[in-house]
């Protein structure tokens, strides 16, 4: 194809074209093209430097997250969440980054404590991601800790700004019952909502309890035979256990 | 059109021609983001970043970009600074790229941004470019500082996570809610047209001090 001069089709304050349109379609198509490309391959370059870090502050979040809802254990690691059970191994084949997993921790003799499980589920405004600390032989929680929420400033992210709602989780029972503010009978799986947040406190509750109510049979098998960690923390282990980002299951 | 000089190119959009004080550009970020002082800071440092990075080079590439293309070209280039910026943001600081959320990725359709490349930026030299883009994005994070300090004083009584006012304050919660947002900008968009009024009232005395409020005497 004849390329033919380029001539402007109007005076660039968006007065209709005075011209008809000679610029060859193949120019257009070819700036449209290598200014693609050009930008494609920046990103990506920008991409690879960022990523790593991103990775790494999805990891140190995690592990934050983990060392609280699990009370500082000594150490921790990777279970996967298989069809069959839960596996010490990850199942034949799997993105062990990606693969659904929960996490077991270890006290400093190498006993394990109890397990820290993520959830998701949505809430007021979007979802909610949060992770806890279970004891499947108590069926108790250590502690709950939202890792990711767009609830209403002010109101629903009471969940992880209100403290009397964030430490109500710690040793409480399952499955959780939540009561309006004043209504608790002093039974020892009862939390109180929050007033003003009672979507966001009962997604919360709803959270736990569907995931305790999923994975608590395997959960006690597991426990019942999971081998004992060594007696001092690996940090191979650690590192590998939080590989997989705070995204919930 | 008249040509401006390189001063009133850096000055125009900082404060005459602010882009949400005066021409009420931009007012997606303004209102959703400006709930505390860091994050109108960095919402204002990413917009800063993409509008002039863009600025740059529209008008470097302007000769070379066919004009039945240019606003495709334009949002190619804006978008990829943005895309530049959240990245930068989410590895640098994880927290804020948090609260902003979608918010960064919204900056590609901030008129804001392609009007300044449409209007100035791909009919002038890159130097002039650049001081249009950088007065602009000042201008811009000004309007955001103050939206920012406004709301974060009054609905959390704090700076910059610093408490102003004590435990017995009782925060004004609406002030970081959405309508927050547009009682902030209201409030000031008067300020601002008050104070303009008094300005230009003050000049027309000052040219004519005995008096030219009939009208007939000017004529």
């Amino acid at each position: 194809m004849k390329d033919l001069p380029t001539v402007q089709a109007g005076d660039g304050d968006g007065s209709p074209a005075s011209a008809p349109i000679q610029v060859a379609p193949g120019k257009l198509m070819a700036t449209l093209g290598i200014a693609g490309a050009l930008a494609g391959l920046v990103i990506v370059l920008v991409f690879e430097w960022a990523d790593p870090q991103i990775q790494a502050h999805r990891a140190a979040a995690l592990r934050a997250a983990v060392n609280d809802v699990l009370s500082d254990p000594a150490s921790y690691r990777s279970v996967y969440v298989t069809e069959s059970g839960l596996s010490d191994a990850p199942p034949a084949g799997a993105d062990t980054v990606n693969a659904e997993k929960v996490f077991l921790g270890f006290d400093a003799g190498g006993a394990p404590v109890g397990y820290a499980i993520t959830g998701a589920e949505p809430g007021y405004q979007d979802f909610i991601h949060l992770i806890f600390g279970y004891d499947p032989a108590t069926r108790r929680l250590f502690g709950m800790k939202v890792l990711e929420s767009k609830e209403t400033p002010g109101l629903g992210d009471k969940i992880y700004k209100d403290m009397d709602f964030v430490t109500g989780f710690e040793g409480v029972e399952t499955p959780i019952v939540g009561m309006k503010q004043g209504a608790a009978t002093g039974a020892a799986n009862e939390v109180d909502m929050i007033t003003g947040a009672t979507i966001s406190s009962r997604t919360v509750i709803e959270i736990i309890n569907h995931r305790v109510e999923a994975l608590g049979s395997d959960l006690g098998e597991h426990a019942a035979t999971a081998p004992r960690a060594p007696a001092s923390p690996d940090p191979a282990l650690v590192d590998e256990a939080v590989e997989g980002g705070v995204e919930g299951p | 059109m008249r040509e401006t000089t390189a001063h009133e190119d850096l000055i125009r959009g900082i404060w005459k021609e602010n882009p949400v004080l005066v021409q009420l550009l931009g007012l997606c970020p303004a209102l959703a983001v400006t709930n505390t002082v860091p994050n109108a800071i960095a919402m204002g440092l990413a917009t800063f970043f993409v509008l002039t990075g863009s600025s740059l080079l529209v008008s470097l590439l302007k000769n070379w970009i066919p004009s039945e293309v240019r606003i495709s070209a334009y949002i190619l280039i804006i978008a990829t600074f943005v895309t530049i910026a959240d990245l930068v943001l989410a590895a640098v600081v994880p927290l804020i790229h948090k609260e902003l959320g979608a918010f960064i990725a919204l900056i590609v359709v901030n008129c804001m941004i392609l009007g300044r490349q449409e209007a100035f930026a791909s009919k002038r030299p890159v130097g002039r470019a650049l001081l249009d883009a950088v007065g602009t994005g000042t201008g811009f994070m000004i309007a955001m500082l103050m939206m920012g300090t406004f709301r974060e004083v009054l609905g959390s009584g704090s700076v910059m996570g610093y408490s102003l006012f004590g435990e017995n304050f009782e925060p004004w919660i609406v002030m970081i809610l959405p309508p927050g947002g547009f009682l902030t900008l209201g409030f000031i968009l008067l300020a601002f047209g008050w104070w303009k009024e008094r300005h230009s009232e003050a000049i027309r005395v000052r040219q004519w001090p005995h008096g030219v409020a009939s009208g007939e005497e000017v004529a």
